[in-house]
Parts: structure tokens; sequence; C-alpha cells
């Protein structure tokens, strides 16, 4: 374990761990640190370790007294859930007032991230904050261009505080325009340009609502989305997409808010897509945590259960509202500007999806991190509200972002193809979003973060994904599924949407395949490659060299596997034993050691327990 | 009989078929005694063959002078045929209607069906009693094979070739024969290497509203038990469902009589209502329209996953009392020729890795269901869109091959065909040009001379060439008993029989030929180390100063 050792602060001994579904248990100490409950296993054959990661724990429950001890409960944000057994109350009551305690931080330097030292030199965390590059990224996008400018309204965050600083508009929105929009819409958010597809000149634009009630108006506001209208040659409309449900728009229409008039704003498509709140989204994966958290579960109340907690339905609406996004845009080639209230929840999932969809980049490892980048972080998605880093307000908490996440997910698991990453990658993304351990995710905002001085006194999550990424790489993917399929069309039938096992139930070994394809698939790829180096390695011994004219047969092997290796000549592999490369079998008697260079991937499982 | 004289129309041109995912086809769609032909004459495009007898119902509209057919076959694809002129469509309707209800199984297609290949190992000979028993005397003296129903005189069931313990004569046999359900007296089913321990199967005894009891059915059932080891009879019945039995006749052994063994109750359902389920089942599948909801409250009223779960939860529990209780097992129900047959055939999944393999599983089948009897023909007369009265049709084979798709699904790699091949023997146990699951027992199987006049399934597909699609590439023998996970959360719709024709399978299968191409690729580059390793230390030996320059 790489984490710093802070001492014990406590330990109590002879604690019992219940199995989550089962009547066994096992039997060992339990540790707090600074930072981690740990649980270390008596029995030495086996030592299991559970580390919880304080962050992690969204709640503590104390049950009352039994005859074997006294239970507490513990409820994790990463899903998992674990049922301690303490067997004297006053050492339960000890710990659980320790938790309470270390939980829940009061303010950000408390937070992991700002003590997490993963023995790196400052110059390898500062590059680390500079692998996602944003200005780059609207650069591959083509923007800034004829139709499209940055614009330094907001350098000082003066116009919007929940907006990054830098900022695209269309060329013909000047900057009383944007003022004008920006004191029209909900927090300032003004409509700004978040994904432009160059091939048909289209952009997908996000804001907040418009603060028209029952019938004010703002002129630049109406400039704004004409702006946005004429920056693309190709059609004489744009849709505005409310990805709210007609009833809560009309509701805050009486609180001043609302959405667009048609009358008001010339050439727009106006349409709700019904994605629910936050609270209904909080409600909606709680019941389904309960109904999956059952004991001896009948498949009747398994199913009645995940149709009442309506999550599908609520992750079938995001998947739906992308596609119309995504059609849209490339079909009719039209400009979409898409809202919800405050423009960082719905919105988010809605413009990111969309763009995953359109944009074959994003499906790949560091893509799909710049997505997360532009989509989520910078335009303030509030992740230290609905993550609840610090004591906040419950009603702020909502898994919106890791709904994003079950979509993808969803996605990957029609096209198998399509993607660079598999779920594992997912898994460990929604893992560090709550772990606090890298900065990231902390705070609310880009400004937030600046005040935080995350990028002097944290580490980045994408350094840290990307030197482990052969970890989360899809055996299956194919980079040029991207040229020929450049827009995923998802099926939407209700009954291509599966529950997320492997999120939901990660730590709940019995319950996965007992052998998994995907590990598998993995461990071959990793095999080849070894393979593939061992013989060019071999047809290079010097031997070899001097006779090379005089056994025809290596040559035309030599070609294939060579031009093999060019594909994925830009890997790096690291770390691992000789023991888990799969090589027994063969044959070792010329005495050539092959290198020791897997990774086993129990390491990716085993990371996600800590 | 002539199947011109149902024919009323041989021929119509100008017919256009529909099929999802599938481009139109307008052709010319002809009637044959057996199949339903669409060929739209050109060289390029596919034609459409389809059986009568894999379809399961059909349906007319008509609009103007032109109808359409809508023809929903047995495996569960729908395709739709507009027809021009109101009479041809009449006409092809009930010539379709009439061949494909044929009474008499004489006349299916099996009994027509010549090869296009050559037989090179006859799939009616590969497993033979006999053969099996060899394997079963190699591990254990205590038991032999019994002719007693060489004339299907005593069980009708049964096959000619039964393997009972040892010390129990025929004569026993008969007697207690005539204590159990259509005298399906305790025979093995499977014996357990690692331990010894065997499982049993039967009929359930006919203790009836009195408690009659029979000494030599607990004789017989006492013999196979370890000296001061008890016994478990798995009744496939819930305990009120096996209580009314008895008012007919049937029942469950009184525990008096049988104080070694202990019984367990488990609930799987009867066929009725696993016929219901299906047709429930599909119709959620093929509606479109409808919305989350909907559909997870239609797939839950369904009962279809419970009816897995119910089932493959029975076979873990008989599969944990042999290997882990180190106990032997009698496992029945009220006949013992449904949900019986699916507890003892998937529980030698678990137990037994070469039931995992492709031969060890067509011997499986062949052992546990079309010797043990399960009524193919009854059973599978009918599937998912069949309507009106039922006469015991259900999908109880369909039920079993789902277990077994949930099972590979948990362990991948421990199987040696993929899905594919389950996917294969559904279809030919519903339709088929094969004569392997005619009849309803081997009596009818050898009333009607199936090995002499039909070919058998097994003939055709362990031909190499077929067999290549069959294959897991994955797989890598395993040795161990697997439990897999009967939790709600881990077991799934079965998504290539059920969603087959709903979906765009293309991307699916080109992830698979991208798993197979790796798997090839190591091989290939094993090999290949494999072979300079070998050329290196040739060249070491040999010395190098012979080629330098």
């Amino acid at each position: 374990m790489h984490y710093p050792f802070y001492g014990w602060l406590q330990h109590v001994e002879q604690v019992r761990l219940l199995d989550r579904f089962s009547n066994k248990s096992t039997t060992g100490t339990l540790h707090l640190t600074a930072t981690h409950l740990i649980f270390v296993e008596s029995n030495s054959t086996s030592a299991q370790e559970i580390w919880i990661l304080h962050h992690h724990i969204a709640s503590v429950e104390k049950l009352s007294l039994t005859t074997s001890g006294c239970p507490l409960v513990i409820q994790c944000r990463n899903f998992r859930m674990v049922h301690f057994v303490v067997p004297r109350e006053r050492d339960c009551h000890d710990v659980y007032s320790s938790l309470l305690r270390l939980l829940r931080p009061e303010s950000y330097d408390e937070l992991y991230a700002f003590s997490y030292n993963p023995k790196q030199n400052d110059r390898q965390r500062e590059e680390g904050w500079q692998l996602i590059d944003l200005a780059a990224e609207f650069e591959r996008m083509g923007v800034p261009c004829d139709q499209w400018q940055l614009t330094d309204v907001n350098r000082d965050y003066k116009v919007c505080e929940t907006y990054p600083r830098d900022l695209y508009v269309p060329i013909t929105a000047s900057k009383p325009i944007i003022m004008g929009s920006s004191k029209f819409r909900s927090k300032g958010r003004f409509p700004v340009l978040t994904y432009f597809y160059q091939e048909k000149k289209a952009a997908v634009c996000r804001s907040s609502q418009p603060l028209s009630g029952f019938s004010a108006r703002c002129l630049e506001d109406e400039h704004m989305l004409q702006a946005v209208s004429k920056a693309n040659p190709n059609t004489r409309y744009i849709y505005v997409i409310d990805t709210r449900p007609k009833l809560n728009a009309l509701a805050n229409r009486a609180a001043g808010k609302g959405y667009e008039n048609e009358d008001n704003y010339s050439n727009i498509r106006f349409q709700f897509v019904g994605i629910e709140n936050i609270h209904v989204m909080r409600s909606s994966l709680q019941k389904l945590q309960e109904v999956v958290g059952t004991r001896a579960l009948s498949v009747t109340d398994y199913l009645v259960g995940l149709e009442n907690s309506g999550w599908l339905r609520h992750v079938k609406a995001i998947v739906d509202a992308a596609i119309f996004l995504t059609r849209a845009v490339t079909v009719e080639g039209a400009s979409v500007l898409v809202h919800c209230s405050d423009g960082w929840d719905r919105t988010a999932q809605v413009c990111s999806l969309g763009s995953l969809l359109m944009d074959p980049y994003y499906r790949t490892i560091k893509g799909f991190m710049v997505l997360i980048e532009k989509d989520w972080i910078s335009f303030g998605h509030k992740f230290a509200d609905r993550c609840d880093q610090l004591d906040g307000d419950p009603k702020e908490v909502s898994p919106i972002f890791t709904q994003f996440l079950e979509c993808v997910w969803q996605l990957t698991e029609q096209f198998p193809q399509a993607f660079q990453f598999s779920e594992w990658f997912l898994i460990q993304i929604h893992e560090h979003v709550h772990s606090c351990q890298f900065g990231n995710f902390l705070g609310n905002s880009q400004r937030q973060r600046e005040e935080l001085q995350v990028k002097e006194k944290t580490h980045s999550l994408w350094a840290h994904l990307l030197s482990g990424q052969q970890n989360y790489l899809n055996p299956l993917y194919c980079p040029s599924y991207g040229y020929t399929n450049p827009v995923l069309e998802p099926s939407t039938l209700p009954c291509h949407f599966k529950f997320w096992r492997n999120m939901y139930h990660q730590f709940d070994r019995p319950m996965h395949p007992r052998q998994s394809i995907l590990k598998q698939a993995l461990t071959l790829k990793e095999n080849n490659r070894e393979l593939e180096s061992i013989a060019q390695n071999l047809l290079l011994t010097p031997i070899f060299l001097r006779v090379e004219a005089c056994p025809p047969a290596p040559s035309v092997s030599l070609q294939k596997l060579q031009n093999r290796k060019e594909v994925d000549g830009d890997r790096t592999v690291e770390g691992g034993s000789a023991t888990e490369n799969g090589y027994g079998e063969l044959p070792l008697s010329c005495g050539s050691k092959p290198e020791p260079a897997m990774v086993s991937l129990e390491f990716g499982v085993a990371r996600m327990t800590c | 009989m002539e199947f011109a004289e149902l024919i009323k129309t041989p021929r119509v041109d100008g017919v256009v078929l529909h099929r999802p995912f599938l481009p139109l086809v307008e052709g010319t769609l002809c009637l044959t005694g057996h199949h339903l032909i669409l060929s739209s004459r050109q060289d390029n495009t596919e034609e459409l063959w389809l059986l009568h007898a894999d379809i399961d119902f059909i349906e007319k509209r008509f609009v103007g002078s032109s109808g359409t057919i809508i023809v929903k076959c047995k495996d569960l694809r729908i395709i739709q045929l507009d027809i021009p002129g109101m009479e041809e469509c009449l006409n092809i309707a009930s010539s379709i209607e009439a061949l494909s209800t044929l009474d008499s199984v004489s006349l299916m297609y099996p009994f027509f069906y010549r090869p296009m290949f050559e037989v090179i190992e006859d799939g009616w000979n590969l497993f033979l009693p006999e053969e099996s028993f060899k394997d079963l005397e190699s591990m254990t003296d205590e038991w032999r094979l019994s002719e007693v129903n060489r004339d299907f005189s005593i069980c009708p069931s049964y096959p000619p070739l039964v393997v009972v313990p040892k010390d129990t004569d025929d004569d026993t046999l008969l007697k207690v024969a005539s204590f159990r359900h259509g005298g399906r007296f305790p025979v093995l089913s499977y014996y357990h290497k690692k331990n010894g321990m065997v499982m049993m199967r039967a009929g359930q005894p006919l203790i009836g509203p009195n408690g009659r009891r029979c000494k030599e059915d607990e004789k017989l059932i006492n013999a196979t038990l370890r000296a001061g080891k008890r016994g478990y009879i798995i009744d496939t019945r819930a305990t009120a469902v096996a209580q009314q039995a008895k008012a007919r006749g049937g029942g469950f052994e009184q525990e008096a009589n049988y104080p070694q063994w202990r019984r367990i109750h488990k609930t799987i359902e009867r066929y009725s209502v696993l016929q219901d389920s299906l047709i429930k089942l599909v119709e959620a599948c093929n509606d479109q329209s409808h919305s989350m909801d909907r559909w997870l409250s239609k797939l839950e009223a369904s009962n279809w996953l419970s009816h897995i779960k119910e089932i493959l939860t029975t076979a873990c529990l008989a599969a944990q009392c042999i290997d882990r209780e180190g106990a032997t097992v009698l496992v029945h129900g009220t006949e013992g020729t449904d949900s019986t047959l699916q507890v003892t055939s998937l529980a030698q999944i678990l137990l037994d890795p070469s039931c995992r393999t492709i031969r060890g599983f067509q011997a499986l089948v062949e052992r546990e269901w079309l010797q043990a009897g399960h009524p193919f023909q009854h059973r599978c007369a009918q599937s998912a869109y069949s309507s009106g009265k039922l006469h015991g049709e259900a999908p109880i084979f369909l039920l079993f091959l789902d277990c077994t798709w949930q099972i590979l699904r948990q362990f991948p790699c421990s199987f040696e065909f993929n899905e594919n091949f389950l996917v294969l023997l559904f279809e030919h146990a519903y339709a088929t040009q094969f004569g392997t699951f005619l009849g309803n027992s081997a009596a009818e199987r050898a009333t009607l001379k199936l090995p002499q006049k039909t070919v058998s399934l097994w003939s055709w597909v362990n031909r190499p060439q077929e067999m290549e699609g069959f294959v897991n590439p994955l797989y890598e023998p395993n040795s161990l008993v697997i439990w897999p996970s009967v939790a709600p959360q881990s077991l799934q719709l079965w998504e290539g029989v059920f969603l087959r024709w709903n979906r765009s399978s293309k991307c699916l299968d080109e992830a698979y030929e991208e798993m197979v191409h790796i798997i090839e690729y190591n091989k290939e580059l094993q090999k290949k180390v494999n072979s300079l390793r070998r050329q290196l230390a040739q060249l070491e030996t040999e010395g190098s100063p012979l080629h330098t320059p």
C-alpha cells in the first residue's frame, strides 16, 4: 500500500465481519487511521484486508446490542456495505463516534487529497495536471474558427463564477449581448459552446434556464440564440432542448424562471425531454440499493424493485435525450442549445453523452478524460455538493455523475468494440470521484479549485489512471470502429438496458461471474505482446543474425510480427511478477528469460478495495 | 395422404418478405410438402427456406385486394409475407395451417430428409447405454445393467436398458415399478466419481390416500446408501402439491418408512404454468412499444426468471448434497419426466466436467432427456405463439438450456461449446430435419424405426465443418465442480433466444470474432516462439563456426 502511515488511532480485536448475503462471517482486527478504516482478517492463510477510506463512508449506523456484540453497519459511496460486530459496546461506540467525527470533514484542507503523497516529485505532479488541455481540445474540434471565438468576458469569473475562464461563443455575440444574456439566465450561465461538430458546422451549446417567468423577455438573450443560429450556415433553426419534464419547467416559471417562449425567439425548435431532477434521482438510487441489498431476494421482488426504483427508466431517459441531440446535430446538421434549471446536472449528462455518441475520440481513454474535464469539471458540475465531500446539505447530494457513468456503460454493452476502455475504468473513476484522493473533483467549480490551489497542492487523477491504463483497456476495442461508425446509434428499447451488477455489487464477489471474459481476453492480449517481443528478441540474437540468410523459416514470420508490433508500439507495461505471465508451458531451455512484464489484473480489482 | 391435396396454391409471384433488420425481398413463394420457400430468383440474394413444422401460428390481414400473412415461428422469429391477391393469400394461409399441424409423426420432414453430406459417424450409435455402463463398471461394481424393460412393458417411458443397484433383481424391479408413477422405478442417473455418491431419479411413489408402502422400493433405494449414512430425496414439488397428489394415488415417501432419508421439497412449476410463462415472456420481448416500467413489469409477470432461479437452485442443492454432504440423492416430481430431468441433468453439468464438453453434453441430452423419456413430441408441439387449448406443450427443455446458458455465462471458460450450440438444440427440439428429437420415448422411437429411417442430429453436428461454429474459443478444461450464483442480480434474460430477432447482432458478432482472433493469434505466436527456440537451440548445438563468413 502506498498510503502514508499515520499510526493507528484506534484498534479493536476480535471483530466479526458478517457477509452481506450469506451467513458466513470472518473474524479480525479493526484499525482506525486518520484516513482509513481497516479490517484485517485474523486467519493468517487468507488474511483478507479491507481498506475503507473515510471519505467513502456515506453512513455509519450502530445497531442495538446483541448477544454476540454490538453491530456497526457502514454504507459506502462506492456501494460497499460492511456489517461488523464488535464484542464490547464501549469499543463499538468509540469507533462509531471517531468515524462520525472523521467521515465528514468541515473544511477542504482536511480532505485526503491534501495529504495524499504517492512518492512523486513536484515535476511529475505538475506534469500530471498538464495532461488534459481544454484549449487543445477545442482546437481539435476546430474552434476557434470563422464562426466561433474565444471570449475573455469571464477571465476573472465576473460574469459567471461557476463557468470556466475560457468560453467559446459565436463571433457575432458581442460583449453587451453576452452580458445581457447572462443576466437573463440562472446563475449567469449564458449559452456557450461545448461541442462543435465540424463536419456540419453544428454546435452543441449549453446554458441554464432563462429567467422568463410568465412574460419577461431579454433582447440580448434572443440575440444570443440568434447568433448561435447564424453561426451554422446549414440550417435556419436551432433546437433548444430543455432536459426537464415540462411540469417542472412550468413550475419554475412561477418563480420567475422557466423556458424559452417560441414566440420571442425566432427560429427555435423547442423540446422537453423529461429527465427528472436531482432529488428524484437520489431517491431512485436509494430505492435500488435497498432492493438489491436485500438478503434472499426473489426474482419477483428484484424486478418489481427495479421497476419501482425507476432507475433504469431515468437512465433510458438520459440516453434518449442524448440520441435526440445527436440526431439533431449529425443528421439535420442543426445547432442545439441544451439546458435544464442551473445547467450543471442534466445538461452535463446530455451534452457529454451526446458528444460521446458523435465523436469517437471521447470513446478513448484520454478522450473520455477530456470529456469529463470539459463537460463536468470545467462547466461546474457541483461535485462537492453532489458527492457530499464536506458536511453539507443532504438535499444537494445526488448520483448524477454515477448515472452518467452508467449510461456510458450501457453503451459499452451495446457496442463492445467502440470503446478503448472497459467498465473497470468507469468503476475506477467512480471510486475516485468519491475518494477525494485526487484534486480533480474537489469543490464545486473551477474558481473554487483555483482558490483551493488543487494544482499546486494535490495530484491529478488522470495522471494516475493513465499510468495504470493497461488495467482499463477493453481488449476487444477496435480503433478503426470509430472511422466506420463515427456516430453510435444505440437501441433504446427497454429490454436493452441492464442492471449494472459490477458497479452496484462491485464488492459482492459471489454474485459475479466466476470467470471473466474481460480478464481472460486482457491476459491473452498481454501475452500476445510478450510473445511478439520474445520472438523479436530471439530473432535478434547474434547467432540468428549471423545465419540470417540460411534458414528461410523465420524471416516471413518476423515481418508479420513486426507489422503487428508497430500498431501497438506505443504501449508501455510496468511492474508485475514472473509467475503471472503464463509462460510456464513454454520450454525455456535456451536460457533467454522472458521479461516479467505482465501486470496481474487482480491488481485492478484489488485496488478498488482500497 | 398426398401433400399435394393440402397445397391449394403451390406458387405465387410478387410476394414481399419482411424480416426484422434485413432488407425486403421480393420474389416467388412456393409451398412444398415440408417447406415454405421464398426466392427472389436472383443469384446473389439468399432464399428463405422455412420448415412448416417450424411455424407456430399465422395471422392474416387484408388491405384491398392484397393480403398479408404474419408467420410466427417456433424459434420465436416473426416474418411477414405480403401476397398479391386475396384468394392466393387465403389459399397459402390455409395450406400453411394444414401443413404445419400434421398429426402423423411419420409424415414429418425427417422421414423425407436425405442428407447432403456423408455420414461419417452415425449419431444413432454414439451414445449407447452399454458403452456408458462400461465406464461406470470401471469405477464401481455396485451397479448392474438390467434388461427388465427390454420390451418396454414395465415402464413405457424407460429405455430397454437401465442401471440399477447390483443386488436388486428384476423381480424386485417389477414390484417397485408398480409402486412408482408410470412404472418409473428408481434408476441410476449419475455416479460421482470423486466420492462414490450417486444421484437417482424416479416417478413419484404411489402411496395414495391410504399411505400404501412398498418394502421392495424401500429396499431398493436403501441399497444405494453407505452404512450409517443418510440420503436426500429431492421432491421437485411444493409440499402442498405433493400432499394433494396423494388424493390422486400419488404422493411422496413417508418418513416412517424411509427413516434413512431426508426429504426436501422444492417448487418447480408444472408444464402448463411454464408454457404460460414462455408465452408471456415472448410477448413482452416482442412488444417494442413499451416504457421501461411496462417492460420490467411484464418481464416480472412472465415469471420466467423465477422459474430459472428455482430450477437452478434445486440443481445446485442436489449437487451440494452429493459433493459437499457426501450423500446419495433421489430426485422425483410427479411423472419424473420433466422437472426431475431438469434437476438431474443440470446437477451433472455442475458436478461432472465431461458434461461441459460438446460430446459430453450430447451424451447428457441423450441419456437424461431422450433415453430418460422426456416427451419431446408433446412438449415441443407448440411454442410461444401457441393459442387455444394446449396438450401438454411446455418449454421444459428450453428452460434446461436457458439454465445451462446462465451457468455458461458465469463460467465462460469452462464449457467446450458456446451459446450457438444451445440455441441450435432449442431450434431442433422444436422443428428439425433430423430424427433425434422425434417421438416421446425410446419405445416410440423404436416403433418409428428412427435410427433406420432418419438422420441423427449428432451425425450432422459432429462433422468438423459444423462443429467449428459451436466451439467456445475460451474453453480451458476445468475439472472442478462449479457453483453458480442464483441471486436474481446474477441471472439474465437469454438475449440470444428471446431478443434474437429483435436486435441487430452485428456489433456482438464482430466482438465475438475479435475474441476468436485474439485467441488464435495467441496460439500462432506460441507456436512461433517455440519453433524459434528450437531452431536457436539447434544452431547453438550445431555450433556457429560453420556459418562464420
